[in-house]
Parts: C-alpha cells; sequence; structure tokens
C-alpha cells in the first residue's frame, strides 16, 4: 500500500470538489474493495475521499413508485430494507448470496457497482493483464481461467464482473445517478458497465471525477416471479462461477413481461434484452426456457478451464426461469439456495 | 527468455506519509493513535493498541478473523482505514468478557469445543454477536449461512453452531 | 472433593477462556520494546536470477533500517547439514537469500526492515529487483517419464514393502478385474495464523523468538546451527499456534529471516508472512495414482497394484508414505506397491494432515468401490470380506484392531443396509439424487522420546511442563487431566506448561504421537513424583500409611488413600506442609517400549460413512451427513477427541470436494494463493458430522493405551464423498476435487 492522504467530505459537492482537486485519488466508500486493491498494489491512488458521513445511506420510496437506494447505504440494510424485501426480493436475494455478512455490513451500493474483476491475473503483480496494467497482455486466455467470461469477452481481456447484487439490479434496470465537475446526470444501468473491448482498463462508463450518489429503481419489481440462482464452489462467502437473476410477470402460464441477467460470465453484469423478448407471449414451459437458454449463450466462446460454464449458464438459465414461474422464491433476511 | 523487468509496484519511491492523531472509541475507551491514514483498524488495534485479541488471518476479508463489531455491527476490521471510524464505538472480543467474566457467547463456545487453535475464534464470537444484534437467523440453516463469513481451519464448524444456537435460543426465550 | 478421574472423559479444554476471550498470546503477539517490523519481497518468477536489486532507492526513506538481500547477509552456517531440521527430507535444504538463484516462484528475495509495518509493506512494494529469468517446468504431467525411487532421507519414510505373490499373473486370470488412475492437485495448510516470528533482542547476542511451529526444540536447534548461537541464548517459544496441520513441522524461512535480521541490527524484529506468502512454501503435493485390482468370484482380493508419483522439488527429496497402507489395509496374497517422485521448479512440498495416507486412500478407497462394483459387491461387505487380521507388509499381528467393529457400528449408526446399490437408485424429498459412499484408512500409532517435569507446592499446586505443542489438539487440556488423574488432583490445580525451549525436551507436534509421547512422560513423571509424595506422607506424624508399600496406596481426590480402605487416608496438602519442603520435584523421559512393540504392528483404523445429495442438471454437491467410526486406542478426553475428528472430516470435504491449489505453468506459478479463491469449507458447508469412537484396549502401544486421532479421521472421507457421488449419478470422478464441471 502507497502512501496517501486521506480527508472526510461531509457534502456531495466537496466530495466532488477534492477529488477534482487532488491527482490520482479515488473515492472510499465501504473500503472492502478498495483497500484490498489497495494491499495489493493493485490501486495506488496518492488521495482518498471518504465518503462515509455523506448524507446518502437512505432508502426512499420515489414519486413514480419506484424506490432510490443512496448510494451509501450498505448491502446488509439495502437487503433487510422492508421495501427491498416486499417490493424487490430479487435484490434482497442477490445482495445476501453474496460476499460475507461483514462485507455486506461495510460494502455500499455505490461500492458494489465500482467492484473490479476477481480474475487471479488482474491480482497478481506478477502476471501481465491489460487491465491492471493497459497494452500487458492477457495472461487469463490461455491459462487458468476458470472464473472467467464466456460472453462479449474481447481479444485483450476475459474477465468478469464479481457482484451478485448488480446482476438483479441488470434485471431491475435502475438508472444510476451521479456527481460529477460537470454536474449530475443519470445513467441507464445497463449503460454504466462496459465491455472490454480494446480498454479493458476501464470497467464503467463514468466520466473522470464522477461520483455515484444512488440508484433509482422503477416501480416494477417482479416480486410474485422471481429466481436468483447462485452456483459457485462452496455453499457460501465464494464468488459465483454462474448466476442468474430472473424475473417474469405471468398472465396465467403466459410470460407478459421478463427479465434475464448473468453474473459471472461478462465483463459486465450480463443483461440479454433479446432473450427477454424472446420470453415474452410464450408460454412458461421448459421447452420456452431451453430456447431462450441456448439464445443466450449462442454466441459464448470457452476459454478451456471455463468451457464448462457455458453448458452450465444453459441449465442454470432452465432452472431459474423454472423457478421463477413456479414463484416459490421469497424474500428473506437469509440466501438459503444453494442448501442440499 | 526476456529480463523480468522487476515485481516493484510502482515506478518511483513516495516519501512515508505523515501522521496525524486520531480518536478512536473502543469498548468503551478513548484512545489517541498518532498514525498516518494507511494504518487498518485491524492493525491499529494489534500493532499500535495491543488489543491481540482481534486476529488477522488473510488481511483481505477472506476469513473473518479480524471481526470486531463497529456501532455494533460486524465488518472486517482489515478492510477499514483506522481514520474511518472516528466517533463510531468499535467493540472487539476484549470488550465482551474476560476469563474470569466470560461472555455467555464464550462460555458457550468452550462447552461445545467450538474451536481448536483459537486463532479464529475470537472473530467468530464477535461475528456471532453481530448476528444476534441482527436478529435474522434463528434456524440452523439460517446460523451456519450467516456464520459463514468466519473460515475455522480446523473445522469446528459443528460445535460453533451448536455454541451460537445455545446463546440465539435464549435470546429468543428471554 | 469430586472424583480426579479425568482419564477419557469429556473435559473442556483447560486454555478455552484464554482463547474465546483474545487472551491466548500466538506468535506476533508477544509485546517487545523497541520493535522493528519485517516485510518480505517475494520472486514474481519460478527459475532464473537476481541480477540486480535496487535497495538504495528504498533505504532512502526514513524509517526503512535495512534491505537484507544475497547481497549484504553475513557469512553463516556453509554446510547443508547445519540447515537440516528434524524432519528434513534428503537433499540441500533451501537458504533464504543466500544467492541469486531463483528456485521456485514467490521464493523470498530480500527483506525489508522499517520502523513500521506500514512503512515495510509499502518499501517491499516498491523495492526493484530484476531477473534474468530462465525456463522452468513445473508441470508433473510432463515429468512422469522422470519420476524416480527417492532413497531414505527423511524420519519416516518407509520405501514400499517388496511384491509379494504374482500380482501381474493373479490380475490376468481373475474374474473381475479394474484399472484406473486417480489425481489430486497440490493442498496448501492454510492455517488461520500467519507465519510469524516475534523475535526479542536480550542484548549481547542474546534471543528470544516467539516463533509460530509445531516444534520449539527443531526450530532452536536450526537456528542454533546456522547462527552459531548457544542453546541458553537463543530461546524458542510458542505457547499457542494458530493451526499447524504440519506446515509447522519445519522451520520456516519466516523464523530464519527474522532471527537474521535480530542479529544484524541487534533489535528486536517482527516478521509476518502474508496469506498469499503462506502459498510460497510447503504442500500436499501434487500426485498421480495408478491403481490395479482383482477379486476372484468369492469376493476375496486377488491382486493389487498401487503405484503413485507426485512433485518434489530441484533441491529435496520430499517424501511419503502414500503407497504402503494399501499393503496392510486388505487381506490380498498379490501385490506389487510402487512409489516415486520427480523434480519440479518449486518448492519442496511439506507433510500435510495424514501426510501419504490421506492421498493414499484416495486412490485405494475409489478403486475399493470399483472394484466392488465390478464384483457385483456391496462395497462394505466387500471391505469385510477382504478384512485383513495380520499386517501382511511386515508379517505381524496388530497390537490391537477393531476396524470390523468399526465398519459394524459405523454402518448401523448410518443405516448403510438400507442402501440400494444401484448408480441413481436412491433420491430425497425433493427429487436430488442422493447418494451413499464409504472409504476409510490406517495409521501409525507412534511414540517418541519425550520428557517431562513436575512440580507440586505446598498448597497443592502443580506445575508440570514439556516442550510440546499446542496447535488446537488439546495438548493443554488432555496433559493436564493425565497430570491430576495421576495424582489425584482436582483439574484446577494443575498448570500444564509448554511450547519454550527452556522446558523438558519433547518431539516435534505432528504423526498423531504428542498424546501418546508426551502423555507418557507426563504420567511417568506424575508417577515418580507420587513415589516422592508417598515417602513424605509415610514420615509425618502418626501416618496412617506408615506400613503401605507403594502399591498399596491410590491418588485420588486430593487424598493420598490406601486402596483397600479409602478410610486410610492423608490429604496431599497436609503432605508437603507437614514435610516443611516448599516444593517437591520430579522430572523423566520415557521411550517406547520396543521389546514390548517389536513382535507387532501398531496401527489406528477408522471407516467413514458419507451422504451427498446431487442437483443432477446444475452438478451442485453437498455432504448431508457422514459417519465416522474411529478405532484409536484409548480416548484421553472425547469433547477435544471428538472435535479433532470433525476437524478431520471438514478437511476431507475440503479436499473431495474443493481443495486444490492450480498453477499457471506458464509463470510456474500458483494462481488462487489467496483465501478468496483457495476454498477451503465454511459453516454453511457442513451438516450431520458423527463420530463413533470403538473400544479398543491395547497395552502394546505404549502404557496409556493411546494411537493418536490427529490424523486417522481424515483418511477415507474424500474417498467416501467421491463413491458416494458415483452411487448417486453413476459418474465416476478419478480427479479430485469433485467440482460442478465435473458432474455435468
Amino acid at each position: 500500500m502507497n502512501p496517501f492522504t486521506y480527508s472526510r467530505a461531509t457534502a456531495v459537492a466537496d466530495a466532488v470538489r477534492d477529488k477534482a482537486s487532488h491527482p490520482d485519488s479515488e473515492y472510499l466508500g465501504g473500503g472492502t474493495n478498495l483497500i484490498d486493491l489497495m494491499k495489493e498494489n493493485v490501486a495506488r491512488p496518492t488521495h482518498l475521499v471518504g465518503l462515509n458521513k455523506l448524507p446518502l445511506a437512505d432508502i426512499e420510496a420515489l414519486p413514480d413508485g419506484g424506490l432510490r437506494l443512496g448510494a451509501l447505504a450498505t448491502n446488509a440494510d439495502t437487503a433487510w430494507h422492508d421495501e427491498v424485501k416486499s417490493r424487490y426480493p430479487l435484490l434482497n436475494q442477490a445482495i445476501l448470496a453474496g460476499a460475507s455478512p461483514q462485507l455486506r455490513n461495510a460494502a455500499t451500493n455505490g461500492g458494489n457497482l465500482m467492484q473490479r474483476t476477481r480474475c487471479y491475473y488482474f491480482y497478481d503483480l506478477a502476471t501481465p493483464c491489460n487491465k491492471r496494467e493497459p497494452g500487458s497482455g492477457c495472461s487469463a486466455i490461455g491459462g487458468y481461467n476458470r472464473v472467467c467470461g464466456i460472453l462479449g469477452t474481447s481479444e485483450s481481456c476475459i474477465a468478469t464482473h464479481p457482484s451478485d447484487m448488480c446482476v438483479a439490479l441488470a434485471a431491475l434496470a435502475p438508472t444510476v445517478r451521479v456527481s460529477g465537475p460537470n454536474g449530475d446526470r443519470t445513467i441507464a444501468f445497463d449503460d454504466f458497465h462496459r465491455l472490454p473491448g480494446d480498454q479493458p482498463e476501464k470497467d464503467n462508463n463514468l466520466e473522470p471525477g464522477e461520483l455515484i450518489t444512488g440508484l433509482d429503481l422503477p416501480a416494477k419489481g417482479f416480486e410474485k416471479n422471481f429466481s436468483y440462482l447462485k452456483l459457485r464452489d462452496r455453499s457460501s462467502y465464494a464468488f459465483a462461477l454462474i448466476s442468474v437473476a430472473a424475473g417474469l410477470e405471468l398472465e396465467g402460464n403466459t410470460i407478459k413481461d421478463a427479465r434475464l441477467a448473468l453474473g459471472g460470465v461478462a465483463h459486465k453484469p450480463w443483461r440479454d434484452q433479446e432473450a427477454e423478448n424472446m420470453l415474452k407471449g410464450q408460454p412458461a414451459t421448459e421447452d420456452t426456457f431451453r430456447r431462450v437458454a441456448a439464445k443466450v449463450v449462442a454466441d459464448a466462446k470457452g476459454h478451456g478451464s471455463n468451457d464448462f460454464k457455458i453448458e452450465l449458464a444453459k441449465r442454470a438459465i432452465v432452472r431459474a426461469l423454472k423457478q421463477a414461474a413456479e414463484g416459490n422464491q421469497h424474500a428473506a433476511d437469509v440466501f438459503l439456495n444453494s442448501n442440499p | 527468455m526476456p529480463q523480468h523487468p522487476t515485481n516493484s509496484a510502482a515506478a518511483g519511491v513516495a516519501a512515508p506519509p505523515a501522521t496525524s492523531p486520531v480518536q478512536l472509541s473502543i469498548n468503551g475507551q478513548q484512545h489517541t493513535l498518532h498514525i498516518a491514514p494507511w494504518t487498518t483498524l485491524l492493525d491499529a488495534l494489534r500493532e499500535y493498541l495491543h488489543l491481540t485479541g482481534t486476529k488477522k488471518g488473510c488481511d483481505h476479508g477472506q476469513c473473518g478473523a479480524c471481526t470486531v463489531l463497529v456501532d455494533g455491527k460486524r465488518i472486517n476490521s482489515c478492510l477499514s482505514l483506522a481514520v474511518m471510524h472516528e466517533g463510531d464505538e468499535i467493540t472487539t472480543i476484549e470488550g465482551l468478557g474476560t476469563p474470569e467474566n466470560l461472555h455467555p457467547l464464550q462460555q458457550a463456545f468452550v462447552d461445545h469445543d467450538a474451536f481448536q487453535c483459537g486463532y479464529c475464534t475470537p472473530g467468530q464470537i464477535c461475528s456471532a454477536q453481530g448476528l444476534i444484534n441482527e436478529g435474522h437467523a434463528h434456524t440452523e440453516a439460517e446460523i451456519r449461512e450467516l456464520m459463514s463469513g468466519n473460515v475455522c481451519r480446523c473445522g469446528a464448524y459443528v460445535g460453533i453452531l451448536n455454541a451460537v444456537k445455545e446463546v440465539v435460543d435464549k435470546g429468543i426465550k428471554n | 472433593m469430586s472424583t480426579t478421574n479425568y482419564i477419557g472423559k469429556p473435559t473442556s479444554r483447560v486454555d478455552g477462556p484464554a482463547k474465546v476471550t483474545g487472551t491466548a498470546t500466538y506468535a506476533a503477539e508477544y509485546s517487545v520494546a523497541n520493535m522493528a517490523y519485517g516485510y518480505v519481497v517475494s520472486s514474481p518468477i519460478a527459475k532464473g536470477k537476481i541480477t540486480k536489486i535496487h535497495a538504495e532507492e528504498v533505504l532512502a526513506l526514513p524509517g526503512v533500517v535495512q534491505v537484507f538481500s544475497h547481497e549484504n547477509v553475513p557469512s553463516l552456517a556453509w554446510f547443508d547439514r547445519s540447515y537440516k531440521d528434524d524432519v528434513a527430507p534428503g537433499g540441500s535444504p533451501f537458504r533464504a537469500l543466500h544467492d541469486a538463484d531463483i528456485k521456485f516462484s514467490q521464493q523470498p528475495v530480500a527483506l525489508i526492515v522499517a520502523e513500521t509495518f506500514e512503512l515495510a509493506r509499502y518499501a517491499a512494494s516498491v523495492l526493484r529487483v530484476e531477473y534474468q529469468q530462465e525456463d522452468h517446468e513445473t508441470s508433473l504431467e510432463t515429468q512422469r517419464a522422470k519420476g524416480y525411487e527417492p532413497g531414505a532421507g527423511k524420519t519416516g519414510f518407509q520405501p514400499p514393502p517388496a511384491p509379494r505373490g504374482n500380482p501381474d499373473k493373479a490380475w490376468e486370470e481373475a474374474p473381475h478385474r479394474m484399472e484406473a488412475e486417480y489425481v489430486h492437485g497440490a493442498q496448501h495448510h492454510n492455517p488461520m495464523e500467519l507465519f510469524s516470528t516475534t523475535v526479542e533482542w536480550r542484548g549481547e547476542g542474546k534471543i528470544t523468538a516467539y516463533d509460530k511451529t509445531q516444534g520449539v526444540m527443531n526450530v532452536q536447534q536450526y537456528l542454533t546451527k546456522i547462527f552459531g548461537l548457544k542453546k541458553d541464548d537463543c530461546r524458542v517459544v510458542n505457547e499457542y499456534m494458530g493451526g499447524g496441520f504440519g506446515s509447522g513441522l519445519r522451520p520456516q524461512y519466516s523464523a530464519y529471516l527474522a532471527v537474521l535480521a535480530a542479529l544484524e541490527l541487534k533489535r528486536s524484529v517482527r516478521l509476518t508472512l502474508t496469506r498469499e506468502q503462506m502459498f510460497s512454501f510447503g504442500h500436499r503435493p501434487h500426485t498421480l495414482q495408478y491403481l490395479k485390482l482383482a477379486a476372484n468370484a468369492d469376493g476375496t482380493l486377488a491382486a493389487l497394484q498401487h503405484h503413485a508419483l507426485h512433485e518434489t522439488s530441484q533441491f529435496e527429496d520430499y517424501t511419503e508414505n502414500v503407497v504402503n497402507w494399501s499393503g496392510m489395509l486388505y487381506q490380498c496374497e498379490n501385490v506389487k506397491l510402487g512409489y516415486q517422485i520427480a523434480k519440479l521448479d518449486m518448492y519442496t512440498p511439506l507433510d500435510m494432515r495424514a501426510p501419504g495416507a490421506a492421498s493414499g486412500s484416495i486412490g485405494l478407497e475409489i478403486a475399493m468401490d470399483e472394484m466392488a462394483y465390478a464384483a457385483g459387491l456391496d462395497p462394505l461387505e466387500f471391505r469385510l470380506r477382504n478384512y485383513a487380521e495380520r499386517d501382511q507388509n511386515v508379517d505381524k499381528p496388530f497390537s490391537s484392531k477393531k476396524l470390523r467393529e468399526c465398519y459394524h457400528q459405523g454402518a448401523a449408526k448410518f443405516g448403510w443396509d438400507k442402501r440400494t446399490q444401484a448408480p441413481g437408485s436412491m433420491r430425497n424429498a425433493d427429487g436430488k439424487l442422493v447418494g451413499w459412499g464409504v472409504g476409510g484408512g490406517v495409521w501409525d500409532a507412534t511414540q517418541q522420546k519425550a520428557a517431562a517435569k513436575a512440580s507440586i507446592t505446598a498448597d497443592g499446586k502443580l506445575t508440570v511442563s514439556s516442550a510440546t505443542g499446542e496447535n488446537g489438539t488439546g495438548t493443554y487440556t488432555i496433559m493436564s487431566q493425565i497430570a491430576a488423574e495421576t495424582l489425584g488432583l482436582p483439574i484446577e490445580a494443575v498448570t500444564f506448561k509448554l511450547g519454550d525451549t527452556d522446558l523438558p525436551e519433547s518431539p516435534l507436534q505432528g504423526g498423531s504421537w504428542t498424546a501418546a509421547s508426551v502423555g507418557s512422560a507426563v504420567q511417568s513423571t506424575c508417577e515418580a513424583l507420587a513415589e516422592k509424595i508417598f515417602k513424605l506422607a509415610r514420615k509425618m506424624d502418626d501416618s496412617p500409611l506408615r506400613d503401605a508399600k507403594f502399591e498399596d496406596v491410590e491418588f485420588a481426590s486430593g487424598q493420598l488413600r490406601l486402596r483397600a480402605d479409602h478410610s486410610q487416608a492423608v490429604v496431599l496438602r497436609d503432605v508437603l506442609q507437614a514435610s516443611g519442603e516448599a516444593k517437591l520435584e520430579a522430572d523423566s523421559s520415557v521411550m517406547p517400549n520396543m521389546v514390548k512393540q517389536n513382535g507387532y504392528s501398531l496401527h489406528s483404523h477408522n471407516v467413514v460413512f458419507a451422504e451427498v445429495t446431487v442437483d443432477e442438471d446444475l452438478g451442485t454437491v453437498h455432504v448431508t451427513r457422514v459417519v465416522n467410526a474411529i478405532a484409536a486406542g484409548r480416548i484421553l478426553n472425547l469433547k477435544t477427541a471428538r472435535s479433532q475428528v470433525l476437524g478431520s472430516v471438514v478437511w476431507g470435504l475440503g479436499m473431495a470436494l474443493m481443495e486444490e491449489t492450480v498453477m499457471d505453468h506458464k509463470f510456474g506459478r500458483y494462481m488462487n494463493h489467496n483465501f478468496a479463491e483457495y476454498h477451503v469449507p465454511v459453516n454453511a458447508d457442513i451438516h450431520d458430522i458423527d463420530v463413533l469412537f470403538v473400544e479398543e484396549e491395547d497395552d502394546i502401544v505404549n502404557p496409556l493405551g493411546v494411537k493418536g486421532i490427529g490424523e486417522v479421521g481424515m483418511l477415507g472421507v474424500a474417498a467416501a464423498v467421491a463413491n458416494a457421488v458415483f452411487h448417486a449419478t453413476g459418474k465416476r470422478v478419478r480427479d479430485l476435487p469433485v467440482m460442478i464441471d465435473k458432474l455435468l
């Protein structure tokens, strides 16, 4: 960890100004990812703008029927919030499927969007990595890539976004509220994270100095028919190999509206709107789900040790859509879907 | 083979950071530390305050040995800077009980042999206190899941479950 | 006073209150004055040479005290033998910072010492080290042809016994046959406590090293030989160890580096490795096993061949007993066992919980399952039909062997008789596939030479000591139980001290021999003290024991009394007070009774029954139930012993389902070198586990009748799980761990 100065902001505008006045600075929310990256010398900011006293921890109803999640509300407080549980159980379950209770207590919603990949090579300075050091090469391609992506990868990077929460958010499609040196703006969630292309060092489409202040969830929460399915190498406290967030709106057995997003497969939470459109108007049957699953992974590409993810993703999509259609998943204070 | 350049993280060497006084409230006591921002809460406790009950098992938020309570909520102290916690009330294992006057969780851990080497134990117990404060775990499955942020390499999970369950159950009755 | 019969009773840990309150002190937690912090810089390459170290750039940082590297380490001991520790394998031990050669990835190349931990860490991150890289070889698969049979070298290593019968011919002629290769990757011990050493500089070249180790004596002799120190000037202490599992059997480079820095700087130094650096040294080696079994029509084994190959470093011949167990666990007249190692550009492997046997039992016990299915037999019935009454490897009877009782009691507890043989034939209420599997193993019951000292004071307090260790095994507790029972004292009156080279010599804490070795020494020492107390008691005024012989008395409930008449008694405290002595001491050193043991094979045994549920679409496996039945002689403390076996099962589940350190051969480097990606089981992975200790009396192994339980409980767990997965799915996974992708 390199030397840095620290200041604690008390207002959003101060934070943005402070950040702009320090080159090589970072915003510090809960710290659960940034401090880790600093210890690994992957992140080397010389100044940190402490955010934890900013008034951005509220969760409040919006006039349009939606819900605003403050950027500094912790993951735990968000998952356990009554409005989230009753109206966005998919989000409740996805958050609780991630990390550990301790991490969820410290990690913030804004920070969750800003998480960086868990690719082994990104974290290890002994190996080249285009995301960490642009132009140095991708060691995961041709290397050990069990955790890496199968969709939307590029020749320069096959890393995945590690979040569970963001997979549910991708399905729920909120807007991201940001403040920056040039004022405030909103970004559609699907446009927030990016694919690696030839600039894998860029995880998202934030402009320099912009700060996430909140997330506005639309009214529709798919609270009756949803599923968050997470597959990993142990029952808890592990990143997803594949995760699926599914939300369905049913009329009888006919799918009226659908949302489908995957984690563990791409550089961003992978929402597939074509697949969602394929579902609409169709009967909620295994046959429909199989066709949709096949479509989602039609362009998937394995890289050796992650080849299995293509088949696993397909099966996970079918299972998650079935669970969503059955409507037997509910909000809960604990995520128990990995249990036997 | 090519020359391997270096394993150094930075091009230049920057001067060490300045220290400044940081006020921390730990187990009800006020402490003033003269530290730089780069000191984590965990290192502040262990190396500066000699409160070594809080353990360093990975230093990356991947094991839970460093779990402390901040305003009653459990967090990994290794992934938090000490300077972030001015104004917070921090509780460590030393604040829960003493060998002569064990906290109910500490007694339950002894009774159920919920540890072997003891290194993850303070973190487990602080985590269990956090779990009880949260109030979301009641069944065995729920306790297992919400105690999964604390790795025990000795594999004392059966005892940990039974110890935490006993205290959770007593709490429900009370 | 209530009973003082503690041996065998479930007794809470005497060190429990210290551990649960955070007051137990581990190596990095000793507070010493004027201490500097060390931080290790590790090599990013697997093979080559250091060409330049830009130490001056970080020495310019205020607060950086020194940068140690091969360029400036002082002249130390020259010969390899000075670097050999008690359990070093054959070869030339690694010397940190010795020269410019890089022999493995993450090799320590420099040690930064600075005024604070944070500064040392920072300086380590900016130290520029230049390397000339060379081609490395880290793949065992590519080195199969280069396997060789190691010579002797390491304590405890036994080359496989000579073949017996005609295994090739018997295999060809048998009606049922199988052959297969089994593989598991490297695994790292990963104790929760990071390797750490706090060296206290006591002035004039004297140091105390608070070191994470399973053997303070081993570390002391290692350090004194290298640095030319007198034993009195190099005290090594470890009162609590945050998990060992074998990782602390050999002195780690962290201890060497911390002492080097302290001696050079004449100052106290603390060095703690990072979790990533915990993957830079010994580990359970990546092992390839080939098994070839045949069965006769009546279900008896016709032939058994077991060959193993594992990695070692370029500089040492690491060995473990992988295949020998296969020649003794089952009755078979035609057996051939083979064992080879192959050199790779990596660090030397290191004994890890049940070394050799944990690996070997994967191969043998999955092969036995395959053989049972090929012969159309229930896997437990197949084992019963091949029960070994004698150890055929050495042609000796077992001193005791209650494995048959383990099979019967374990099966009854598990409900094995309700198992249906066909794979995929059992499901749970949710429709998930259910599988039941069995596995087991055998481990040495060993006793080593050990010494202890006991001292009782006039207030009736007993202190017993030996330089053994406590790494979670319950040493403090069981030794206190033995001492308390031998002298008839309440356990609260007993203090057991350990982990200090100033105490009587004790063997390394490993091999499941501590209870037998140190326990015997503690018992013998307390008996010697008892005799002294008895002599004083006879001299007391009006002593009811004045005409008694030592054989006539017993120590119980705080008294010394006639066995025949408990009313004829004196209170222990009164004896000492009447004698006018402030304290009474005794010591003794105990060796195994070779004369008694010689005619026998001394072993513990176990069997494990495991239930898994498998989601056949998604490939997820959960181990919902395990019964582990163990025959390991006398159990000293049912509570702590049960915990050790529960932990063994958790280890076995890790080995079966998730543990594997994965190397990228392009870099010759382990890539999942952290707790986020090297998965060990968490609480949510663990469900019902039952431990059965089958009664087994044995007065041949040692007077206490204990065989040790640290390792045996782990045997067969991984195989039982893999066999259960086969039973559930019909898929035979021979490459552990059984992860999702292998079941799709």
